[in-house]
């Protein structure tokens, strides 16, 4: 067979596999609609760029075949060709780039109205925390972290008192209700990743990283480790429940805030040590 | 001076009529290059079978010694990625398998295929080929520092392949080794594995720096007579500018080798920061984990081109030649390639948007990574306007590059996807980027360089490989290649995140298993096919058809040799005089369909050369 029939099979078998794959992303769940959009444009400009380079290159394998006696044409420039390729492809270029802008500068600009969630990671696993009425999170170090304050809470942080603690790995979230996801962990890099939600951002030791975005689906979501973080990567799940503002104000007074844990651990601890007297 | 390449005299004769002293215009004999300013090397010719096969300065030699120790690499890569596509597609074949073992494969089939078997092979293997040939030099300007070159990275190769064998085995922390995770328990070969991986990374950038020297010394100082920079093969111009990228980036890789090993071994901290870890707050405090992902992107980043760029040349001399037709737009292309090596310095951190870094870098990053795509367009529009109108030989070379323009153009527009930052983060970490950088970066080089030992066998052995069994390695590799990555862009859209061992529990990646069996069955089919390249060539060795001189009929200077295959000194007595650039194809008037670089104009007087 001509190689120049496969090569077009290839790409005709390229264009069906597009059209009609059963693998394409998740419904998305999030505000970040204009990402799905960006990634459509890119794909209609990139794939046509594919397709007609691929198509030309096709042509000439079939109509410029060696022939003997016949000669190739001679011209090793031509100026105003490249010159007119150069500025197109500019164009499409910068025409692809400016939308990928746009939405990063809403990306990396969070909504004043955005409730703060403190995802805390670590090898393998997941936990929240939410301010509490004050709607300040209490500052955090790494050296507090025990039984009794999870998340290290500085115990002198007026702030910190109210914080509500989520003890489970999943995490409620109020529909069509900005979220800035603060990230953090204890010891090597993660990511909270939401396929349906779109965004990602590591989680970096020694640093506190975030991103946003608004649920607008009601529904329980699995979230993933997206960023390699040794032998258990794989298996560090965790979960998002986006639920209708009742459900969720009702979600929420159900949890404990740091002030409730703390007396329960101390209570734990005097039970524990009249235990121990006994 | 030695006295066998004692032709000074000649030299002289032509240099005693250089201008015309009254109106300074050049002297009307047309065959007139000027003279050679510096005296011709002395070369250490070989006194024992240890010095002409082991210990070798020729760099001919020396090329084959870093081809196939990177073939030998490449093989065990091969074979890594075997067992993890058996993971993959066919778990409970994998049995065998733990998590543990999965990210080692994962991370040796990595680091080995980037920078030992990439790497090495086309600058170490076609450079040190390639390079004193086609310039007109009888050698690299420093063979002795050339010859520890290669033992250099001799030697990084067998402590990278002993790591197989230390308590807790090789490395298992992805080939961009990120701390914190790199150095601590929980990640597999935290402890000997990645010592010796560091160890063998500075051994590599050490003998790299001694190739490195060689290379860009011999093609800035030893080219021929005549041998201008803008007459140089594109070959010649993608190896060079790749070895000054790699001479400014490796440097980076070794700095943060040597902090990491620092953080490993004395517990300093340039990468790690308070660590609590089984309950315990660890020796750590300070450090930045994002400034080690500065620096190996750093390196990271140009790494791609020093792979690229030397592909991106030798594919434009095979389409010139076998379509016999001048490269299209020269000096574009050669302003394209010093451009993009340029340019990818100020891209790296389009690695890391969702990294955590500040993500104001983002809108920088990503319009550097976009301008990058108008060089990298205009030489793909300029490849197949070499094809246009030519006169193209569809054989097993050719077909090697069309098949490298496809995955290219393939995986360079789904970069474009991942350097538009917003379209990044919800493909980063996917499969998306899995089957972008293999296609861009591992098929298509691949490509080249199956199309390029195709093309250069009948040199280095003086035998015409098998253009039967080409044919089918070919298609194949091609075919078989391109329905293991093209579908895995989709895994992507789906969110199926990268270096999962496992994962299909989740409701809507179920759909993604079937798709993996393929691409697992598709992947042991691509791999079991490079060995009939290995078959063909022991067939050609044993049996095979005997190659003329210049049997793809080309007029680079490495087919105008004294003998085939060239001998140590490349051109005997003399060495040759370039008149013209190599890409004289197809001249009107010419009496053949080429004019080699060393004919001089008054013997082509009738032809309409336009670029000389």
């Amino acid at each position: 067979m001509h190689a120049g029939i496969i090569f077009l099979l290839v790409i005709i078998g390229s264009i069906l596999f597009h059209i009609f794959t059963p693998w394409y992303w998740t419904d998305i769940a999030s505000n970040w609609k204009g990402m799905d959009d960006t990634i459509t444009l890119t794909f209609w400009v990139g794939g046509g760029v594919f397709v007609a380079v691929c198509l030309f290159m096709i042509y000439c394998v079939f109509r410029y075949q060696h022939k003997e006696g016949r000669r190739a044409e001679y011209k090793p420039e031509d100026k105003k060709l490249e010159k007119i390729l150069t500025w197109a492809t500019t164009l499409g270029v910068a025409a692809l780039l400016a939308p990928g802008l746009i939405i990063w500068n809403q990306y990396v600009n969070v909504p004043k109205n955005a409730i703060e969630v403190d995802v805390m990671a670590w090898q393998w696993g997941w936990q929240y925390r939410l301010p509490g009425k004050d709607g300040k999170l209490g500052t955090t170090q790494v050296r507090n972290i025990a039984d009794n304050n999870p998340f290290g809470i500085n115990p002198d942080d007026p702030f910190g008192k109210d914080d509500i603690m989520v003890e489970s790995d999943v995490i409620n979230l109020e529909n069509n209700r900005p979220v800035k996801i603060l990230l953090r962990s204890v010891d090597v890099l993660h990511n909270w990743y939401v396929p349906q939600f779109r965004a990602k951002m590591d989680a970096v030791p020694g640093t506190v990283t975030f991103y946003w975005f608004e649920p607008n689906k009601v529904g329980e979501y699995e979230v993933l480790c997206a960023e390699y973080c040794g032998v258990g990567h794989y298996a560090m799940r965790g979960g998002v429940e986006v639920q209708d503002k009742a459900d969720y104000e009702a979600w929420l007074a159900e949890q404990e805030t740091f002030e409730q844990l703390s007396a329960r651990y101390e209570k734990l601890n005097v039970d524990g040590n009249k235990l121990a007297k006994k | 001076m030695s006295d066998e390449y004692d032709n000074n005299k000649s030299y002289q004769a032509q240099s005693s009529e250089v201008m015309d002293g009254s109106t300074g215009s050049v002297n009307p004999d047309i065959d007139y290059v000027r003279p050679s300013e510096v005296g011709e090397q002395e070369l250490y010719h070989p006194h024992s079978f240890i010095e002409k096969w082991v210990f070798c300065q020729d760099a001919k030699v020396i090329g084959v010694q870093y081809f196939l120790t990177a073939v030998f690499t490449g093989v065990v890569g091969l074979i890594l990625s075997w067992l993890m596509r058996l993971q993959l597609g066919f778990p409970e074949l994998a049995g065998f398998m733990t998590a543990e073992h999965y990210y080692q494969f994962v991370t040796m089939h990595g680091m080995i295929m980037v920078v030992y078997f990439l790497t090495a092979l086309f600058l170490g293997g076609f450079g040190n080929y390639l390079i004193p040939l086609m310039v007109g030099a009888r050698d690299m300007v420093f063979p002795y520092v050339n010859m520890l070159s290669f033992w250099m990275f001799f030697v990084a190769v067998a402590v990278l392949m002993a790591s197989f064998f230390v308590p807790g085995g090789p490395t298992g922390a992805g080939w961009t080794l990120y701390p914190p995770q790199t150095i601590l328990e929980g990640t597999p070969g935290a402890g000997m594995g990645i010592l010796l991986m560091l160890i063998s990374l500075s051994l590599f950038v050490i003998g790299f720096t001694m190739g490195g020297l060689n290379y860009m010394i011999t093609i800035l100082q030893a080219r021929t007579r005549g041998m201008t920079l803008m007459r140089m093969p594109l070959t010649v111009w993608g190896i060079f500018t790749a070895t000054v990228l790699a001479m400014l980036a490796f440097p980076a890789l070794l700095v943060s080798a040597i902090m990491m090993t620092l953080d490993k071994v004395l517990q300093t901290s340039f990468f790690m920061p308070t660590i609590l870890k089984a309950g315990e707050v660890l020796e750590y405090g300070g450090g930045s984990p994002i400034l080690f992902q500065h620096l190996f992107w750093f390196f990271g980043h140009p790494e791609v081109y020093i792979v690229a760029l030397p592909a991106f040349g030798i594919v434009s001399d095979l389409i010139s030649v076998h379509a016999r037709k001048n490269i299209f737009g020269y000096r574009m292309m050669v302003w394209a390639i010093v451009g993009i090596g340029a340019l990818s310095f100020f891209v790296w951190a389009h690695h890391m948007y969702v990294s955590g870094m500040n993500p104001w870098f983002g809108f920088f990053f990503a319009t550097t990574t976009l301008i990058i795509a108008v060089p990298t367009a205009m030489k793909v529009y300029n490849w197949i306007l070499t094809l246009w109108r030519g006169n193209i030989r569809i054989n097993v070379v050719m077909l090697w590059c069309l098949g490298f323009i496809v995955t290219f153009v393939n995986g360079g527009i789904t970069g474009i996807f991942l350097g538009n930052v917003s379209v990044d983060v919800p493909l980063s970490d996917t499969y998306f980027v899995i089957a972008h950088f293999h296609m861009v970066m591992g098929i298509a080089p691949l490509m080249v360089i199956m199309g390029a030992v195709y093309h250069w066998f009948p040199l280095v052995a003086g035998k015409m490989l098998d253009e039967g069994l080409g044919k089918w390695h070919f298609w194949i590799t091609f075919l078989g290649a391109y329905s293991i990555y093209f579908p895995m862009h989709y895994l992507g859209f789906i969110g199926v995140p990268r270096r999962y061992f496992e994962m299909y529990d989740s409701p809507y990646m179920t759909s993604a298993v079937g798709m993996n069996e393929f691409i697992s069955i598709a992947a042991f089919i691509v791999g079991a096919a490079q060995f009939i390249l290995i078959f063909n060539i022991i067939k050609t060795l044993k049996t095979g058809k005997k190659a003329e001189q210049n049997p793809w009929k080309a007029n680079s200077l490495e087919w105008y040799t004294s003998t085939v295959p060239p001998e140590h000194g490349n051109f005997g007595d003399r060495l040759p005089v370039v008149h013209r650039w190599p890409y004289d194809f197809s001249v009107p008037g010419a009496k053949e369909d080429y004019i080699p670089q060393t004919t001089a104009p008054s013997e082509v007087i009738h032809t309409e050369v336009e670029k000389t």
